[in-house]
């Protein structure tokens, strides 16, 4: 059985679904990214097993616990805020052992806990420091360590990232994923970055409009979406809207302007209007001589990166962007004339949805 | 923006000696020697300053005022604060409506309250009661300290409340230990306030005062009205650098144009 | 105490206001409502106030010219001193909104903290100031600017003078305030479009700031028309306002009824011309602030 059950969740605000049936099971010690864009509902699911807002229906299991309507504070599990939320008027060490005063620890046994949580976050030496003395960086760290003092069942992250600078967010998402591994500690983290949820998770969730879009590993995630969403918002793709001629056992037959393709279907029963995928970085420059190209066209955009060169290109198929990695000779310039390859099993292709979403 | 030119200066200069003026000649006055207000005047003394202490009219009712502000502004804070926090974190029908009618005694003229109040306790009776004359200062001074706690509670972080619910903290607890320290400047200052403007009050309290409850400002305006001589120099000397010292108060914690404006900066 | 969940509020903010509310129900609503009511009672010179009713009080105050008089007195008092408040404090704020600290903070200090001391204080000071044999007519014939003392006690130039000085902060605050919400980038966004700074004050500053100057002038015309203590101690027992009339009655001849209703108009006037005119300023100005 699993350590976290979410069963028939949803969450009514008068009119307003905000989430629509969720079913979700985390296991014990995983590392869990609750992903999608803003009003996705994935703040509102958060706050559910924490116990700040009460479900119109379902339940929520924690190890065997029916804890659904149990009230926040008798939830054990440690929150880290998007604003990190530490009380201004306390210090470091009165932050992160609140917890545990809170249990009526005694002060030598919450002191050399309070002393084990600062280091586990690197922040040994600071505990007299106030908030407002420290860094954005400190701060997170503060409220991640006041979070990980009462030693909960559950650790839960709303987005605690968002605020710090590029590098400082890369570190850290290394940092508190080693963290989280040695401690073995169940974990949920909400994020609308992409790269953030698949460097960090066992599992994905992606979220959309109320309900969980796709629930997978990040790799397979971001390999093979099962829906447009999903493929859209894990990395950026090249979407090409075509028709179904015929299906065989493995393949889809797809007239993508004129031209046929072969696409794997991976069991989906597509039929008429489709849309076939594939990643920027599957599709590669054919040089001259190389014979094979699949598509040629011209070059539009050239972009530099650092570690990768962006290309736009104008093809009978469509407008292709294509990503090569930085490791030789800069790709041909604007306006020069490129031919395309692929393999044909990195081509996904997914039923077309109607405008609102629904297919 | 552009700096200050000359003119601009000038202006500035003539302005802060016009607000000054009156006070500066009050304190003058208060160091006299002679026994009527002359200025200037050569020989100064601490003689008025002393007349003070010789006067149990003007030391009772400064003792009056006194007690009045302290109590007035501590019951108006306590009243406030439980207020501010219903409005600041709940949306519920009325809440405009409340939130005006605790505002309302600023918007009404003291001489309409003075009448009110005092028309109210001389139907039950109430005239010489120090209670009576505290409820109404309470009244007076609720929309001062409702402003400062309201400011106060509408920036509070409402995560942190949260946060200290998921550390176990019961809701009690998390009001306590969390959610009041995050408000106490907004209350000081708000107690501050409150207790200068009791002090201070005079045209409604003219109406509701009896020789048995005379604050100082009222037994002040009454001198005033018949004579005008140092006596009420000094002890107006004495209210201004006790202000002066309890003006530092709020200015220090949070600056004064934040407690008299709101939170704009 | 807490609430998280926000579609929960029930009785819980009720119970918070519940002893604040109740005391302004019983010692605010029911004594305004009583005033209201004494206002129709009757008064005779012998026997006081009776329990019988009637409009003749209303009536009286609004045809007697004695009662006239001291409106339009009043009027023009709240007239006057807000148009000084304007001719001074605008400027004054705007001189502020430039200074640099700490030079900003202590002048504001010096601007807003006589607000802190009692009416009292401030009008005794004028008075010294303005006495026949006082600081300012001493110094003007001794810089032979005049040969004999101006009256300025007991007339209402003194008074308009000494309310200016107790009511100009208000508006000080209240451009200050409207100062504060100004993005400083506009003005630069002018000048880079080729205005001058004058007219970049003119046309960019100016209009921003008129919200502030209405609001404050609204606060100093209805603080002025209810004076009390300044017109009373500057203007002398002759030179009466609606303030001191009512003052008059009550306490003076002890007609409460008359009195109270003095007050009641005072109370409506007010009402109506702080409500009605924070209504057109709301709607003149909505576009430009949230």
């Amino acid at each position: 059985m699993s350590f976290l059950t979410l069963k028939g969740i949803s969450k009514r605000y008068g009119d307003f679904t905000a989430i629509e049936q969720i079913d979700l099971e985390v296991e014990r010690g995983e590392f869990l990214s609750l992903l999608g864009p803003s009003g996705c509902g994935k703040t509102t699911t958060l706050q559910m097993v924490a116990g700040f807002v009460t479900p119109t229906s379902g339940t929520i299991m924690l190890d065997g616990r029916d804890i659904t309507h149990e009230r926040p504070e008798k939830r054990g599990m440690g929150v880290v805020f998007q604003s990190y939320a530490l009380f201004p008027h306390m210090t470091v060490d009165g932050n992160v052992g609140f917890g545990l005063e809170m249990r009526n620890m005694k002060r030598a046994a919450r002191a050399e806990r309070v002393a084990e949580a600062l280091e586990l976050v690197r922040l040994t030496g600071l505990g007299g420091r106030y908030p407002k003395e420290l860094s954005g960086g400190q701060r997170q760290r503060v409220a991640i360590a006041r979070a990980l003092a009462m030693r909960p069942e559950l650790l839960l992250l709303d987005e605690p990232m968002s605020n710090l600078d590029a590098k400082l967010r890369e570190e850290m998402h290394i940092e508190l994923r080693g963290i989280q591994k040695r401690l073995g500690i169940t974990t949920i983290l909400v994020t609308h970055d992409q790269v953030e949820a698949m460097t960090m998770s066992d599992r994905i969730a992606v979220m959309h409009r109320g309900t969980i879009a796709q629930l997978s590993t990040p790799f397979e995630a971001y390999e093979r979406p099962e829906t447009p969403f999903a493929s859209a918002f894990l990395g950026k793709t090249n979407l090409l809207p075509g028709e179904v001629l015929r299906r065989n056992g493995r393949c889809a037959e797809v007239d993508v302007a004129g031209t046929t393709l072969k696409v794997p279907h991976e069991g989906r029963h597509v039929q008429g209007k489709v849309n076939v995928y594939i990643r920027p970085e599957k599709v590669h420059l054919a040089y001259s001589g190389a014979g094979d190209a699949r598509a040629t066209g011209r070059i539009t955009t050239r972009v530099f990166t650092g570690n990768q060169w962006l290309l736009l290109i104008d093809t009978a198929l469509g407008q292709v962007s294509v990503a090569q990695p930085n490791n030789g000779a800069p790709p041909p310039n604007e306006g020069e004339q490129v031919g395309l390859m692929w393999s044909d099993d990195d081509l996904r292709v997914l039923q077309k949805e109607a405008l609102d979403g629904h297919a | 923006m552009k700096q200050n030119g000359f003119l601009g200066l000038l202006f500035n200069a003539l302005f802060l000696t016009f607000i000054a003026a009156p006070l500066v000649v009050v304190i003058a006055v208060a160091f006299t020697d002679k026994g009527f207000i002359s200025l200037p005047f050569d020989g100064a003394s601490l003689r008025w300053f002393k007349a003070i202490l010789e006067n149990d009219q003007i030391l009772d009712a400064f003792l009056l005022s006194l007690k009045l502000a302290l109590v007035a502004s501590t019951i108006g804070v306590a009243l406030a604060v439980p207020a501010a926090l219903a409005i600041a974190r709940y949306r519920f029908p009325g809440r405009g409506a409340l939130t005006g009618f605790f505002l309302s005694p600023m918007m009404i003229p003291a001489v309409v309250l003075g009448i009110a109040f005092l028309r109210f306790l001389s139907l039950l009776g109430l005239g010489g009661s120090f209670w009576a004359l505290c409820a109404t200062h309470v009244i007076i001074v609720l929309p001062y300290a409702l402003r400062l706690a309201l400011s106060s509670a509408i920036g509070l972080d409402r995560d942190a409340e949260r946060a200290a619910l998921s550390c176990g903290a019961s809701r009690f607890t998390a009001f306590r230990r969390v959610v009041l320290p995050m408000i106490r400047t907004g209350v000081a200052g708000g107690w501050v306030l409150s207790f200068i403007q009791s002090f201070d009050e005079l045209t409604m309290t003219i109406f509701v005062a009896t020789p048995g409850t005379t604050t100082l400002p009222v037994a002040m305006y009454n001198q005033i009205a018949q004579t005008i001589d140092p006596l009420v120099a000094s002890v107006s000397t004495v209210m201004i650098v006790g202000t002066v010292i309890l003006m530092l108060v709020p200015d220090r914690m949070v600056g004064l144009d934040r407690v008299l404006i709101g939170e704009t900066r | 105490m807490a609430t998280l969940d926000d579609d929960r509020a029930g009785a819980a903010p009720w119970i918070l206001s519940a002893p604040a509310l109740l005391l302004f129900c019983g010692l605010l609503l029911v004594p305004l409502l009583l005033t209201f009511v004494l206002s129709f009672h009757v008064f005779s010179d012998t026997a006081g106030t009776l329990a019988a009713y009637t409009w003749r009080n209303y009536f009286e105050v609004i045809t007697d010219p004695y009662y006239g008089a001291i409106f339009g007195r009043t009027a023009g008092l709240a007239f006057a001193v807000t148009f000084f408040c304007i001719l001074l404090g605008v400027p004054e704020t705007i001189v502020l909104a430039r200074m640099k600290r700490p030079w900003q903070s202590i002048c504001l200090l010096i601007v807003l903290g006589p607000l802190l001391i009692s009416v009292v204080v401030r009008t005794l000071g004028w008075q010294i100031l303005l006495g026949n044999n006082g600081v300012l007519n001493n110094a003007l014939q001794a810089l032979h600017i005049t040969s004999e003392p101006i009256r300025l006690v007991f007339t209402m130039t003194g008074v308009i003078i000494a309310l200016t000085h107790v009511l100009v902060p208000f508006m000080v605050m209240s451009v200050w305030a409207t100062l504060q919400k100004l993005d400083p980038q506009v003005e630069w966004a002018g000048l880079s479009m080729g205005a001058s700074p004058f007219r970049v004050f003119r046309r960019v500053v100016l209009p921003q700031i008129l919200p502030g100057i209405l609001s404050g002038s609204i606060i100093v015309f209805a603080l002025s028309a209810s004076a009390f203590a300044t017109p009373a101690l500057i203007g002398g027992r002759r030179l009466k306002v609606v303030a001191t009339a009512a003052y008059d009655e009550f306490l003076g001849t002890l007609n409460w009824p008359l009195g109270a209703t003095i007050a009641v108009l005072l109370l409506i006037a007010n009402v109506a011309i702080v409500m009605g005119c924070s209504r057109l300023a709301e709607r003149r100005f909505k576009h430009i602030f949230d």
